[in-house]
């Protein structure tokens, strides 16, 4: 199977859950009226596209209706293909390996996968023959370590760990220095899962970003905020608060496999202005993937 | 929180509708897209939505407006009437079997936090006087098995696996014996998170069942879930049949639309909700507290509860009475910044008062433990006249302060800018207890 028809596979819930109704619903109308709008209202809001978003997307169809781009039911397909295309933006931002290290940030609330997903970035920066480190800065959830752990025994990572309980804020700084000292490629560091709603704990994180700052400038070069495909509105609020911690600069959507709300992608980029980096589409190491908008909407999208 | 409560909306819709009367048709139409509105915000499925809506229009058409209420609030208090009979009533309780072990068997999807509950039920259990037994079945997660063992080790309950083994059915089966042998009452088995899609481990969870012959099934949700909440525990449901649901994370800023869908969907109730990271954080769940939520409108009653256990009354009494004749001075903040130290963090606090969720204006009567010091040698630092009269510290009265107290003069700023955010607060509180006499709202010092 090549790597689209893979993607097209891992979004098949979210294709099923939303372009197929749009499908039934163009099939079953004959023309477009206030009660097929409402329909197509509700589909998006299904899909956890928000409701603001939704409603600019609702604004822009309206609108399309008046200026006679939209005529019929069928024109709605292509019609939202390129508002969402349009909202998503079209190309990847990767994340760039430069200087020695790169340090990329995890940050997250609890159980969104963030140990995992440091796993797989491991494994996909290591085939491209990256010296990687992970950092297991979460000191507080039982056996985390060990888990990440596990997972640089797997993609054959240097890891750095403290004591349970210990400073995570100590575990970052001691694995700057040794990916300085050790000519380290790729540091990851893992933080514990914490309710952007904690303050404390989002000092702990702020702190955590200080210590990074400060030992190399540009860094962390990326803040990744990993955020549950499955999770409803409440990713706004995260994103929003994560942001004003550690500077998001990109969001990992995971188990999108699971749901057929990928809907809540569009709601991240066209509301929060970050753009979404990865998506987790399947268990395996590799359906952890870069995500590429355009992409996206073809698979999303596509017919066949 | 992005959105502002559905009472203040509310208020706005109903804003031209004046006097009483019945409400009409249109009134409530009105009013219904913005409880609509509430509702998806709040995760609520949709087809939850539309159901509930076209339940509660039926209702509110026709009726007389209580003498004591807006419209507004009426309709509010239908909404909040229907949610809380479509929430169900309490069963925050594992049905214990007559004859031991009672098998309870834990099951969601990935991260919902299934280990962290596990080892919390253990600790509810122990209190109630049970012997628990942990059941690592998650093969799968590298050192989920370890996490649990910790998680046994911090609640001082025994934790069972087959080391090296991979076959959960076989550890789940083996778990009642070693029970027995152990002498444990309760097994709780802790499987590792699924995607309800997967048939293959679908299937193993049935297996299980089929060899650890659970009484209760207790499905473990994240309360940030979105509209998938239904398919979800739908999946779970129909393939193992559910007794219950625990609802997690509850302590963040999530409305939890979820727990309505999945009770509305599958008809189990929720059990337990998970407030904390700490694990005695695993709490009997409130169908009513849980409406308000949903709607936007804060969990006065989980803050009322924790006040009145905490707040001195004749205290609060005397500064309800002050703050009835508006003489709410500096040396009440300062008593009243005591007691609410008692409470807890202060923004878990506001954030249960309805219209106080939005935390980008609490920023500044926001109190930290270290603040705390400080407040209070400032306003010891001040006369008391300037205590009884904050209006009375100009420049030169602040710098006194400042020097004094041993903070800068900004510090002292902020201070009785806070102060007159609070007062302004109270006021308000005062003014919603006026308003609504027949509302459950009411704080230990309001009253």
């Amino acid at each position: 199977m090549n790597l689209f028809n893979e993607l097209k596979k891992g979004l098949e819930k979210t294709r099923k859950g939303f372009t197929e109704k749009i499908e039934q619903l163009v099939s079953f109308s004959t023309k477009i009226d206030e009660e097929f709008l409402e329909e197509l209202e509700a589909v998006l809001i299904y899909a956890d596209v928000g409701l603001r978003t939704t409603e600019k997307i609702m604004n822009n169809v309206r609108q399309g209706v008046k200026d006679k781009k939209i005529n019929s039911p069928a024109d709605i397909k292509p019609f939202l293909k390129s508002e969402i295309s349009s909202l998503l933006g079209r190309d990847l931002i990767r994340t760039k390996i430069s200087g020695l290290p790169t340090v990329i940030l995890v940050v997250g609330v609890n159980g969104v996968g963030k140990t995992t997903t440091i796993g797989k970035l491991g494994q996909y920066y290591q085939r491209f023959g990256y010296k990687i480190m992970f950092a297991a800065a979460d000191t507080f959830r039982a056996a985390a370590g060990e888990q990440l752990e596990i997972w640089a025994q797997r993609v054959n990572a240097d890891i750095i760990r403290h004591e349970e309980g210990s400073d995570p804020a100590a575990v970052a700084y001691d694995a700057l220095q040794a990916a300085k000292s050790r000519n380290t490629d790729i540091l990851i560091i893992d933080t514990a899962g914490r309710l952007h709603t904690k303050s404390n704990l989002m000092e702990e994180l702020k702190k955590i970003y200080r210590i990074i700052s400060r030992e190399i400038s540009e860094a962390p070069h990326e803040t990744l905020l990993v955020l549950d495909a499955t999770t409803g509105q409440n990713a706004m609020n995260q994103a929003q608060l994560f942001s004003q911690a550690a500077n998001v600069s990109g969001v990992v959507l995971t188990k999108l496999d699971g749901t057929a709300k990928g809907g809540v992608i569009v709601a991240i980029k066209s509301e929060l202005e970050i753009p979404v980096k990865w998506i987790g589409i399947g268990e395996k190491a590799d359906d952890l993937r870069p995500f590429q908008p355009n992409e996206f909407v073809e698979a999303l999208f596509d017919d066949k | 929180m992005i959105f502002e409560g559905l009472a203040d909306k509310l208020q706005q819709t109903f804003k031209k509708l004046r006097g009483r009367g019945k409400l009409t048709e249109s009134d409530v139409n009105d009013a219904m897209r913005e409880v609509r509105m509430a509702l998806l915000e709040a995760d609520v499925n949709f087809k939850v939505v539309k159901d509930f809506i076209n339940r509660v229009k039926e209702r509110a058409v026709g009726q007389e407006v209580l003498d004591s209420l807006t419209p507004g609030q009426h309709v509010i208090k239908i909404v909040n009437d229907e949610l809380t009979a479509l929430m169900g009533g309490t069963q925050s309780r594992i049905m214990i079997s007559s004859k031991p072990p009672t098998v309870v068997m834990l099951v969601g999807l990935q991260g919902a936090g299934k280990t962290t509950t596990a080892g919390k039920l253990a600790g509810l259990l122990l209190k109630q006087n049970k012997r628990p037994l942990l059941v690592a079945a998650d093969v799968y997660r590298p050192a989920a098995i370890k996490q649990l063992q910790v998680v046994g080790e911090k609640v001082g309950v025994p934790v069972f696996t087959i080391p090296g083994s991979q076959d959960p059915v076989l550890i789940a089966k083996q778990a009642t014996d070693q029970a027995l042998a152990m002498a444990r009452d309760v097994v709780i088995i802790d499987t590792a998170g699924r995607l309800h899609i997967n048939d293959e481990l679908m299937d193993e969870l049935v297996a299980i069942k089929i060899q650890a012959k659970p009484h209760e099934i207790l499905l473990v949700v994240d309360a940030m879930t979105g509209q998938d909440a239904v398919t979800v525990a739908e999946s779970f449901n129909t393939k193992l049949g559910l007794d219950g649901v625990i609802l997690t994370k509850l302590d963040g800023d999530a409305r939890g639309g979820a727990a309505l869908s999945i009770k509305a969907v599958t008809g189990c109730p929720i059990k337990f909700a998970g407030m904390g990271e700490k694990f005695d954080a695993l709490e009997p769940f409130h169908p009513d507290r849980m409406a308000s939520r949903i709607l936007g409108m804060g969990d006065m009653l989980s803050l009322i509860e924790k006040a009145q256990a905490t707040i001195d009354f004749e205290k609060a009494k005397e500064l309800e009475q002050k703050l009835r004749k508006d003489e709410f001075t500096l040396d009440q903040f300062l008593e009243q910044l005591q007691q609410v130290k008692k409470l807890g963090p202060l923004e878990d606090i506001l954030g249960m008062i309805p219209g106080m969720g939005n935390l980008k204006k609490l920023q500044d009567a926001k109190i930290d433990e270290k603040e705390f010091k400080k407040v209070e040698a400032i306003i010891q630092s001040m006369t008391k006249k300037e205590r009884r009269n904050p209006n009375l510290i100009n420049g030169s009265r602040r710098k006194r302060i400042a020097v004094g107290s041993g903070t800068r003069v900004q510090d002292v700023n902020r201070l009785l800018k806070q102060f007159y955010e609070a007062k302004k607060m109270m006021k308000r509180l005062n003014e919603m207890q006026k308003s609504g006499k027949k509302s459950n709202f009411k704080l230990p010092f309001m009253r």
